[in-house]
Order: structure tokens, then sequence, then C-alpha cells
């Protein structure tokens, strides 16, 4: 059996969503380094965007695959297991792909647009050092690198197949895969490099000790099971075949070792404390990219290992069992009221929304722990549902920009003979607020706005946005609303599902005490109410202040891209909110999974 | 000829066509807003007031095809899947309360339209927002009346918040605006969560189909949910517990004694029309969710939580007026009467008995006229004050400056004190009597609350018209046309309804044995006397001599 090597048959074509996505990030290497400055920005945005459409389209021809359904003639079995069990391309794990791919696809719309000031939120030479003379030299010269698309591919790349794998091991590289470079898009930014490097520096350091923990975790169980394959590990759980059978504890540990890993990923309490800070810190458009996809591509690897692990367990060991749901109890609680209390407090739009995305991560995890059927199409939903809303409404945010006056253009309409209405101004250009200036970046004037600085993230600044940009703050309210769970948007239903699925409790045991869990998530929810509505307040009731430093806010004009994307999201917000069933639908058939 | 008219939709043309008219509003302005602004205005008012009035010939059409002696059952019935796998149908229906609660919402709204006609006339934009609004809100009101699926009631029951949200924050008076809104909202939400987890958990009651694995794709639906729980009751704990999640939201709603707080700072910093929508229908909702929800999914709970609601009402009619007679604002006075009222209509419904439950479904709709008027009225005094005050201490002596004024605020004010003759007398006393059959001593304490009412009433009518007026308010003109035309409808509808009172009672009466029979596995009977309603003509002949 050793002697020759004999080649494994792969079924390549359940493959084409990941590999579409993972060669085009190298095709977009190359052409970072082969294609003339001119074009490149173009092509890279063109090759991603295709890539990830692309991929969509792939799955949903994967989706009716009868190998991938099963048959319904015969009820036969579903899911394909690729290099045994290295992938698995099932209902759920495709399902998955497809709300990563499809929030991907509106975030990359987002990380594309240049607004109207004619700049994206990036470093145009991350590489350089804050300040430098290197880096003054790049701007000088013009020099634009256009990386961040294909590390945002890889990272897709990477979410893609972590909720599809059936082995530990390859999860764990997926895991690294996804992070490295989304470590490297928050050091990223355009402005407020500094801060953007030390929120990047601050998510690589977390997130290494969190894949330690991740890996860790992973040893165990193959110490008790003797392989990383999870159906393998689920069938040593079931039906002994360790010598290690009398030390449950070795598994238990390991799996909540392994569930500190994701849990980290999803931003749950107590692994949460890198999300406020990395959220606020990484370039907006990648906020919202990586707080939507990662959270649905984690929440799908944590709902794999988590069936079948405590599936198992609970045939051979129900008290351990019962151990890993005490710990997500304690997770999930926690989660709900941190998310939910110290986001009341905040003051930073950016802050506020990571612990907006904390507190939903309890959520979720609520109705995961109701453990039936219902909770695992609550979930699928839940994330689609959780990204829209996110991915809008940091696309809002990029939007939303301080102002400094121009002394510029008080200098042209001198010239011209006028006097200009800010003139005493002119004299005075003061430096622009909230950040370090090393590294600030003006952008040319706009007309009547002055200098559009960075964006406009402290809550007091978005006071009357209602009425100068009656869309732009009527899609924000929107996906607020949603994520208030108000009827009539989609994040009710999300809600109600996995609410639902936590009252209605795990199927095998005819109901439990998870509604405990729901009634806290329902308090939650209503102190969660309290700081969404807070924004809703005050961009349409409250007068905009006047900054005493001349730092006004305006709202730069989106060249199309996240106009696209903002727009997008808030139909589907609203139609999935009014007319869910189709989806649901497909959420329901998302349930079946092998281990 | 007769079967097709009745099987037009008209419930759902009456929830949709309001979504048309909000929409046309608010297009229209937008398309004319940098034309002439006096053309605009025309514009947004004709449409407003257009839309409004063809809902109005949509429920006569309504009421035309609803059969009036088979007022207890739910007619005009529509019922469409819409989320199935949660169990949610798209049903409509409606018995005599709901098609009366319905028809007061739809005759309000076009006055409340016209009462708007010069506020915001400076700015078209504001203008075009507020109708939208009320005419979006007028379709929320109208669906929730009708729903018949508890999903859809409960997903209309807290999305019309937003719309009333926008409406005391957006267009209200005062400084403090703000915060009534976010009150009003918070205490709204918190009650609507609750009862959202009521509703999982309801849901969560209804057995798996054992062929699917699911529960049915009507599970949801009101009739199948009462009619299930009537035949496999759920155990007590579990059924006390969601009927206080539901309880607790509709007591909010109500508002009923102690939360009731919001409502006198939304009333003070809403608009008239605002809070005349906001107190004469949305909070119906309350009680209508408590009779036809409560009481028949929970019948035990319900007459366990008996005893302890009525202790609450009794609380919230005496409360509710005696902090009425304390105010200095009017419309804070107007909103602590409405505590009052809902006080009455609280204490009707779990009274159990068949005439207070009739007399509390006709109270709604009264009590909807008369404070609906009182708040109209109430506005137009207001509006005619130099600085907008509402203080009642700068008003005085204005019976004589602006008698039509002053008398019709006199009779919306009498109604409110129940003077027979007046709609709200025939329900006040039908209420008062079918709860003494049960609780003599609840009867007693709540016959003091129509002694304080005439206590508010009269103070109110007295410092705000008679005596010395003020010199700014020497010269302010009378009620014009506009304005009698929005007050004559509901004072008319008073006496109609004072003196003629068998057509609203026809539509009540049967619903209310409808409701005492879903009480039945309660233990609950209809009290004696048999025939309440004979009695209760004499026992008002009795107080009129």
């Amino acid at each position: 059996m050793t002697d020759s090597f004999v080649a494994p048959t792969i079924d390549w074509i359940y493959l084409v969503p990941i590999l579409v996505v993972l060669g085009t990030g190298v095709v977009g290497v190359l052409v970072e380094a082969f294609v003339p400055a001119r074009a490149r920005r173009t092509v890279q945005v063109t090759l991603a965007l295709l890539a990830t459409a692309a991929s969509f389209a792939t799955i949903v021809l994967l989706w009716r695959d009868p190998a991938v359904q099963g048959d319904p003639a015969t009820g036969g079995t579903y899911g394909v297991r690729v290099l045994g069990g290295s992938m698995v391309i099932d209902p759920f794990g495709l399902a998955v792909q497809g709300v990563v791919v499809l929030l991907a696809f509106l975030a990359i719309l987002v990380i594309a647009d240049r607004t109207s000031t004619g700049q994206d939120a990036f470093a145009p030479t991350a590489a350089a050092v804050p300040g430098s003379p290197y880096e003054d030299l790049a701007r000088r010269k013009g020099i634009e690198q256009t990386e961040v698309y294909p590390l945002v591919l890889f990272a897709v790349g990477g979410m893609m197949i972590f909720p599809a794998t059936g082995n530990l091991l390859v999860m764990f590289v997926a895991l690294e895969v996804l992070s490295l470079p989304l470590y490297v898009l928050s050091a990223m930014a355009r402005r407020r490099r500094l801060l953007s490097q030390e929120a990047s520096f601050k998510y690589f350091l977390l997130g290494a000790f969190a894949s330690a923990l991740f890996v860790f975790g992973v040893a165990l169980v193959y110490g008790y099971a003797g392989t990383v394959d999870l159906a393998a590990v689920f069938q040593v759980l079931a039906g002994g075949g360790t010598p290690f059978a009398d030390m449950p504890g070795l598994v238990l540990t390991g799996v909540l070792l392994i569930l500190a890993g994701l849990l980290f990923k999803v931003g749950a309490a107590p692994f949460h404390a890198w999300t406020p800070d990395v959220y606020q810190g990484a370039p907006t458009p990648i906020t919202g990219f990586m707080a939507a996809c990662t959270k649905a591509a984690a929440f799908g690897a944590l709902l794999r290992v988590l069936y079948v692990i405590s599936l198992g367990m609970a045939q051979s060991d129900p008290a351990a069992q019962e151990d890993l749901f005490v710990a997500l109890w304690v997770v999930a609680l926690l989660t709900m009221v941190i998310g939910t209390a110290v986001g009341a407090v905040q003051t930073d739009v950016k802050r506020l929304l990571a612990y907006s995305s904390i507190a939903h991560a309890g959520f979720i995890l609520v109705g995961i722990i109701g453990f039936s059927q219902a909770s695992l199409r609550a979930t699928v939903f839940y994330l689609l549902v959780y990204g829209l809303a996110t991915v809008g409404s940091f696309a809002v945010v990029t939007l939303v920009r301080e102002t400094a006056p121009a002394p510029e253009r008080a200098l042209v309409d001198a010239t011209a003979g006028v006097v200009a209405p800010g003139g005493e101004s002119a004299s005075a250009p003061s430096a622009p607020t909230g950040g370090d200036p090393v590294g600030d970046d003006p952008s040319p004037a706009v007309p009547d706005a002055g200098v559009v600085l960075g964006e406009a993230t402290h809550l007091a600044q978005w006071a009357g946005l209602g009425r100068r940009s009656p869309w732009l703050a009527g899609a924000f309210s929107l996906f607020l609303l949603s994520m208030a769970g108000i009827p009539l948007t989609a994040g009710f239903i999300a809600k109600f599902s996995a609410f639902g699925a936590a009252i209605a409790g795990p199927d095998t045991q005819g109901g439990g005490s998870t509604w405990v869990l729901a009634v806290v998530g329902v308090l939650a929810s209503a102190v969660a109410v309290f700081f969404y509505v807070r924004i809703i307040v005050l961009m349409y009731f409250t007068a905009p202040a006047e900054d005493a430093e001349g730092v006004g806010v305006t709202v730069v004009r989106s060249r199309g891209p996240a106009a696209i994307s903002i727009a997008v999201c808030a139909a589907l917000v609203l139609v999935l909110g009014v007319f869910p069933s189709p989806v649901l639908e497909l959420a329901a058939e998302a349930v079946k999974f092998v281990p | 000829m007769n079967s097709t008219f009745q099987e037009v939709p008209w419930l759902t043309l009456l929830v949709a066509w309001p979504l048309v008219g909000a929409a046309a509003v608010w297009l229209t302005a937008t398309a004319r807003t940098r034309g002439v602004a006096s053309g605009a205005l025309r514009a947004v008012r004709g449409i407003a007031l257009g839309a409004a009035l063809v809902e109005l010939a949509l429920l006569a059409c309504a009421f035309t095809a609803f059969d009036t002696s088979d007022a207890g059952t739910h007619q005009l019935v529509e019922t469409h899947a819409w989320i199935p796998q949660l169990g949610v149908s798209y049903a409509v229906g409606a018995d005599g309360v709901a098609l009366a609660l319905v028809a007061l919402a739809v005759v309000l709204v076009p006055l409340v339209v016209l009462a708007a006609w010069k506020e915001q006339e400076s700015d078209v934009r504001r203008l075009r927002h507020y109708l939208a609004l009320v005419l979006l809100l007028e379709a929320f009101m109208v669906a929730v009346f009708v729903a018949r699926d508890v999903f859809f009631f409960y997903v209309l029951f807290e999305a019309m918040l937003i719309p009333v949200y926008f409406l005391i924050g957006g267009f209200g008076v005062g400084a403090r605006r703000r915060y009534a809104a976010v009150k009003f909202l918070m205490f709204s939400l918190a009650g609507g969560l609750i009862m959202l987890a009521a509703v999982i958990a309801l849901y969560v009651q209804v057995p798996l189909d054992p062929t699917t694995g699911l529960r049915p794709e009507d599970a949801f639906l009101t009739s199948n949910l009462v009619e299930y729980f009537a035949q496999n009751p759920m155990p007590v704990t579990t059924e006390r517990l969601l009927f206080l999640g539901f309880f607790v939201a509709f007591a909010i709603k109500a508002p009923l004694f102690p939360v009731h707080t919001w409502l006198p700072d939304a009333a003070q910093h809403a608009r008239a029309g605002t809070s005349t929508l906001l107190v004469a229908v949305l909070d119906k909702v309350g009680t209508f969710g408590m009779l036809t929800l409560c009481l028949p999914l929970f019948p035990r709970a319900s007459d366990w939580a008996a005893p302890v609601v009525i202790v609450l009402a009794v609380i919230s009619i005496l409360y509710g007026a005696l902090m009425a007679i304390g105010q200095s604002d009017l419309m804070r006075l107007i909103a602590y009467t409405s505590v009052s009222h809902f006080g009455f209509i609280v204490l009707g419904i779990f009274a159990f008995s068949s005439l207070s439950i009739a007399g509390s479904s006709l109270y709604m709709v009264n009590h909807g006229i008369s404070t609906g008027a009182l708040f109209l009225v109430a506005g137009f005094l207001v509006a005619r004050h130099p600085e907008r005050s509402q203080r009642i201490a700068d008003y005085g002596g204005l019976q004589k400056v602006v008698p039509v004024l002053a008398g019709t605020f006199l009779v919306a004010g009498l109604s409110a004190l129940s003077l027979p003759g007046l709609s709200t007398f025939v329900s006040e006393i039908m209420v008062i009597v079918g709860t003494f059959a049960v609780s003599h001593w609840a009867a007693l304490v709540a016959v003091l609350g129509v002694v304080l009412a005439a206590l508010y009433v009269l103070l109110t009518y007295q410092r705000v018209f008679t005596g010395g007026t003020p010199a700014e308010l020497d010269s302010i003109p009378d009620l014009g046309a506009r304005e009698k035309w929005v007050i004559a409808p509901l004072i008319a509808l008073l006496l109609v309804l004072g003196l003629y009172p068998a057509p609203a009672l026809d539509l009540v009466r049967e619903p209310a044995q409808v409701t005492l029979s879903d009480l039945a596995p309660a233990g609950v009977q209809d009290p004696p006397p048999t025939d309440p309603f004979a009695d209760a003509s004499v026992t008002a002949e009795g107080s009129e001599s």
C-alpha cells in the first residue's frame, strides 16, 4: 500500500468556487507587478468583482447538484467529501460560502469607491513608514499600489474554506489564510495611519494567540481520537476505539480551546477585546468587509465543529456535552450583556458598530445553543442579514467626512477679485483634528466644503445628517432598524428565527431551559435598540453643531460602486424583511451537513 | 351581484390605499418642490385629503359588504401564506369591534389632515413628510385591527411605532419633544420585545406536524391558535407567563397605570393631530389586543389575573382623573383624562360580563371620537395663542372672544365626562353596570371617576373660557370654516351615537358574546341579568330622570 504513490482522485468541480477566488488573487499579485500603473487599479477592481461574482455563480450551480443535495427521490446521502474530508462540500458549507462571497462582492464595491474626493480609503504605499521621507517621496511621485484587492481575495478564499472543511488541520490553515491578509488590510488606512497600524498590531497579536489556542485544542483532540478528521473524531466519540476513553476531559478541553479560537474570530466575549479597536482603526471599507464576512465564515466553522463533536459526545458522554453547553451559555450571556451595555455609552460610530457586532454575535449564539435544525437555519439567515446591514452601514460611514476650511480656495477667490466668504479663516488653517497629523493627506478642495479630511466618526458630527442627505441617512436608519430588529426589516425575521430556535430548544430533548437565553436576548435587544435609536435621533432631530475649530462635516459623493452597494444592501434588508420566504426556504435546505 | 361585491378584498384595499396615498404625497412634492411654493402646497394638501376621503369611501364599501346581523363572526376574510417557514400568514378579517375601530381610524385621518392644513405652511417639504407619515400610519392602523394572524399583528404593532416616533420627534412642539419621542419609543419597544418573546413561545407550543417534522404553515392564525389551545390547554405556568408577555405590552400601549408615564409627555410635545391619532386610535391597539388576543388565547390566565388587572384599572381611573385635575398644561391634562378612560375600558374587558365587554368595545370608539375632538379643539386654541402656549393659566375669558370654539370645547369636554345624550354616556354606563354585576366595589369606585371627570372638565372650561381675558388674546379669531369642518363631524357623531346607539351596539354585542364563549374554558360565565341590554336601558333612564 505504501510502496507506490496513488494519486488521489479529486472532484475538482466542487472546488471551483474556492479556486476561482484564490486563483484570481494570484493573478492579482501578477497584475500588481506587470500591468502599467494607469490601468492597474481598473484591472484589479474588475478582476476582484468578476472573481466573486463568478464564484457566487458556481455556488448557485453547485447548489442543485444531486451529489450535494442528495437525491430527493431516494433520500440518499448528500454532500461531497473531497480529498478524504479535507473539503466537505455540503449544502451547509455551500450556503455559508454563498453568504461570504455575496457579502464580499458588496464589500469590494465599497473598497473600490474613490468618492468625489478621488481617493480611496487606503494608503497609496502602505509599506512606507508613516511620516518618513520615503512616504513623502512616494506621494510626490504619485505611486499608488493596489495590493488591497488580491489581499481581499485571499482572505475570501480562506473564509470559503473555513466553513467547508471536515479536517481540523485544514481548518487551521484556512484560519490563517483568512487572518493574515486581514491583519495587513487593517494596517492600510490612508488617514490616521498610526492608529490603523496600532489596530493591526493588536489584531495580529491577539489573533496569533487565538490561533495558538486553536491549534493546541486540535492537538488535544488529536491526542484523544488519533485523528484530525471530524468525521473520524465523531466515530471515536460515538463508538469508542480510543485508549483515552477514560479521559473525556482531554477532548472537552480540546474542543473548548478550538471554540475559543473560533469565538475570537466572531468577536464573542470574553474574546472580544480586539473588536472595537480594530474596527475603529482599520480602513472603514475593510471593517465592513471583515465584520460581515469573517463572522459568517467563523460561525460556519464553529457550527460544524460544535455539531459534530457535541453530537458525538451525546452518545458517549452526555455530561461532557452538558459542560460544553454551559461554557457556551456563559459566552452567549456575556457577549450579549457586554455588547449592549458597553455599546450604549460609545461616542464613536465605528466603535458603536463594533459593539453592536459583538451583541449580534451573542444573539447568533443564542440561536445556535437552541441546537436544532431550526437553529442552523436561523444562523445562516442571520449571518446574511447581519452582513448586509453591516456592509451597508460601514459603507455609509465611509461617505461622511470631516472638512477643514480651504486656504487654497480663499486664495483663488482673492486673485479673482472676489471677497471670499471664508476669508478670515484662511490665515489660520487649523490642523486636522481627530488623529495624528502624521501621514494625513488632505485631498483637493471641494467647492463649498473646504478640504475633505477623514471620516467623521464622532457621533456628535452626525447631527443633522438627515436634513442634508436624506437618502444616505435613510439608508443608515434602515440598517440600524434592521440591526435593532424592528419588524418589516430583515433583522426582525433573523432575530425571530434565532430566538425561536432557542425557545423551542433542542429537537432531541424536547425543549430545555434555553428559553432563558432568549429572554435575556430580548432584554439585551431592548438596550441595543436604545443606542441604535440614539443615532437616528441625532441624524434627524438634532441641529448640526458647528465646530469652533472650523472643522465641518460633509457628505462626499460616491463615484457609484459604494452607492450601488448601499442601495443593494438596503433593498435586500427591506425585501428580506417583507418577503423572507424564498431565502428562508434556501436556508432550510442548507441545514443538512455531513461531518 | 351582492356576492361578487362581498368578494372584493375590501380590507386589503383599505390597508393598501393609504400606502398609495402616502407615496403619492411624497412623490408629488418631490417633483414640485422647485416650482411655485403655493402650488406645491395645494398639491400636497389636495392629494392627502383626497386619499383620506377615498379611504372613507372604501370604508363605506366595506360596511356595505359587512353583514351586521352576524357581527360576531369575522367577515371579509382573506388568508394567504406569507412566510410559511415560520407559520405566518397574511390574514385579515373583521368582526364588529374591529370594523368599528377601523372606522374610527378612517374617519379621524381626513380630519387630522384638514387640521394640519395651516401647520408648517412655510415649508412644503415638512408638510409633505408630515402628511405622508399620517397616511402611512393610517395603513398600519387599519391593518393592525383587521390582522387575524398573531405574527402579522405583532409586526404591525411594532412597525407602527416608527412613523409615530417621527411624528412626535420630528414635528412635535417644545424643546423636549425628542425626549418625549424617545421615551415613547423605549416604553413601547420594551413592551413589544417582551411580547416578542411571548409570541415566539406561543408558536413553539404548536405541535410539530408528524409528516413533515415542521410546524404547520398557518400556525400563527389567531383562529387556529384559539381553537387549538381551547382543546389542548397549555401548562398553567406557561399560559400565565405568555399572558403576562402579551398583557404587559398591551398595558404599556393602552396605557394602564403604572406604565402610563410616556403618554402625558408624548401628548404634550406632539402636534394636536398626532396626539389625536395616538390616543384616539393607536392606544386602542392595547385594549383591542387584550380583548382579542389575551382573553381568547389565555382564558385561564386571564381569569387568574383579572382581580389584579381590575385593581390596576380602578387605580388608573382615579389616578388619571386626579392627575388631570392637577395639570397646568392643557395637552397633558387631556392625556391624563385618557389614562382615566382607558382604566374604564380595561375594567370592562376584565369584568368578564357580556355587557361590560360590549361596553368596553363601544367605549373604545366613543373615547376615540371624544378625545379626538378634545385634542383637535385644544390644538386650534393653542394655535391662536401668540406664543403657542399650552399653559392653562395663560388663557381666560375666551367665551366672549371665540364663542364657537368655546362651545365645541364644552361639548367635547362634556362627552369626556359622559353626559347623558352623548355617545360616551352609553358605553360608560354599560361598563359600570356590567362591572357591578361582577364586582360591586370596583363599579362603585369607578363611579367616583365619573364625578372627578366632571371636576376636571368643568374646571378647565372655567379657567380657559371664563373670567378675564389676557390682553394678547383679546382679538383672536373664532373657528374658521376649515376648523368647523374638522370638528363638526365629530360632534355630530357624538350626538347621533348618543341618541341612537343601536347601530354601534349591533356591532359590538355579538363579538362580546363570542369573547365570553372563548373564556368558557376558564369557567367564566356571563353573570345575570340574562338580558343585560334591556337592563342597561332601564338603568340609563333611571339615572337620567
